[in-house]
């Protein structure tokens, strides 16, 4: 269990996945200009995360990985090259599939969301946790437990930089800087800040 | 077919005039997290363009028979498909940078200028032209990569591509490194930095509200 928790801090402040390792960074700087899309669109993120994780965690174990092909009668086989391609086919899936269960039982949140699902295939952050998993060699509950804790990270880190960008919103600011050049400068402040948890562990 | 003058600005045209992460904010993921060394934005910038504009060639080459309801996953295919070559080369002939770059390479599928590329150029445009497109951008996001990863490998570990120009004190030399350049905060204040010149210097650049 404080193996679980552990990785779950983890995820969440000392490898935030926007602030130390720059993913989802096109969407971040993209949406984050009002509180309440960006939380919406961080819980879209944190529920694909959640998901496909583990169901490529499964997909690489039982099918990619070198020698789990055994329970079919290739025992030799490695198909690990195929990993990129079949990831985000799985995510693509996913998104679609959960666009239309959504859409189908859980109208509400269908419309909250909506306009984001779709995005989120290419958001690196869903790619990237997958990528990071398959590197770093989680088991299915540890994959589980990263890529909530990631997703749930991201939403705060989104949330908060999308509170920052309102309340700038009157602020005086040099006109070669304004938009995207001051974005980039509150994001580097809020990296500092997410740096004094680096070496924090449970 | 289109003349040498417009051949030319598909190429350069994305390197200032309208820098794919400067202007257009794609990208912008790995442009920060390769940027520690030299050698390493180096890789990556030739690995992205070599994949866009391959990508943006094939896509324009069956632009005509693709339905669009299901045009985002034969683009994504594609893009994988290549994605994977360029790592499995990288893995072959250079293990340790590949290492380096670790996840950041399979990234690239994600890359917002490849998709972005392929679905605002290549998927109306003919080959060779969204050829040219891909180097054109992916050569605006290395120089990028390259201005930033320079800055940070210089004033971070006193050396580019591995090689020592400011003597450390460590080593017996004068210049401490600033540590603080090898750690993600930098990158973003060193992007923010550069949009602020690149902007004074090309005021059209400007956003207005």
């Amino acid at each position: 269990m404080e193996h679980y928790l552990s990785l779950f801090v983890r995820a969440v402040f000392v490898e935030n996945m926007a602030l130390s390792f720059f993913l989802g960074m096109c969407t971040f700087i993209a949406i984050s200009k009002q509180v309440k899309t960006a939380f919406s669109l961080g819980i879209a993120v944190t529920v694909v995360l959640g998901l496909s994780v583990p169901l490529n965690n499964i997909v690489f174990k039982q099918f990619l990985a070198p020698g789990a092909l055994d329970w079919a009668g290739f025992p030799d086989t490695d198909l690990s090259f195929l990993g990129f391609i079949a990831y985000i086919g799985v995510i693509a899936g996913l998104v679609q599939v959960l666009e239309m269960f959504l859409d189908k039982y859980v109208p509400a949140l269908y419309n909250a969301l909506g306009i984001f699902l779709p995005l989120i295939t290419v958001n690196c952050a869903i790619f990237g946790a997958v990528a990071f998993m398959v590197e770093r060699d989680y088991t299915l509950a540890e994959s589980t437990v990263f890529g909530l804790g990631s997703g749930i990270g991201w939403t705060m880190a989104i949330t908060v930089m999308a509170a920052i960008s309102e309340k700038l919103k009157y602020a005086d600011v040099p006109l070669a800087l304004r938009g995207l050049g001051s974005r980039f400068f509150m994001v580097g402040l809020m990296s500092l800040g997410f740096l004094s948890f680096s070496g924090v562990s449970l | 077919m289109a003349s040498a003058k417009e051949m030319k600005s598909l190429v350069f045209g994305p390197v200032f005039a309208n820098n794919p992460i400067a202007l257009q904010v794609l990208g912008i993921c790995s442009a920060l997290a390769v940027t520690t060394k030299l050698e390493k934005a180096l890789v990556m910038g030739l690995a992205l363009t070599l994949v866009t504009a391959f990508s943006s060639m094939f896509i324009s080459m069956i632009r005509n028979h693709i339905p669009s309801s299901v045009r985002i996953i034969v683009q994504m295919t594609i893009i994988a498909s290549l994605v994977i070559v360029t790592d499995q080369v990288l893995k072959a002939y250079a293990y340790s940078v590949a290492k380096e770059l670790s996840v950041f390479v399979g990234l690239i599928i994600t890359n917002c200028i490849v998709m972005g590329r392929a679905e605002a150029y290549a998927m109306k445009s003919p080959p060779l032209m969204s050829f040219l497109d891909g180097i054109g951008n992916g050569l605006g996001y290395t120089v990028l990569l390259v201005i930033v990863a320079v800055v940070r490998e210089l004033l971070g570990s006193g050396s580019l591509m591995g090689v020592e120009i400011l003597p450390l004190v460590s080593a017996g030399g004068w210049y401490v490194p600033n540590g603080l350049l090898l750690m993600p905060p930098s990158a973003f204040f060193i992007i923010g930095l550069l949009i602020w010149a690149l902007r004074t210097w090309r005021p059209e650049q400007q956003e207005k509200h």
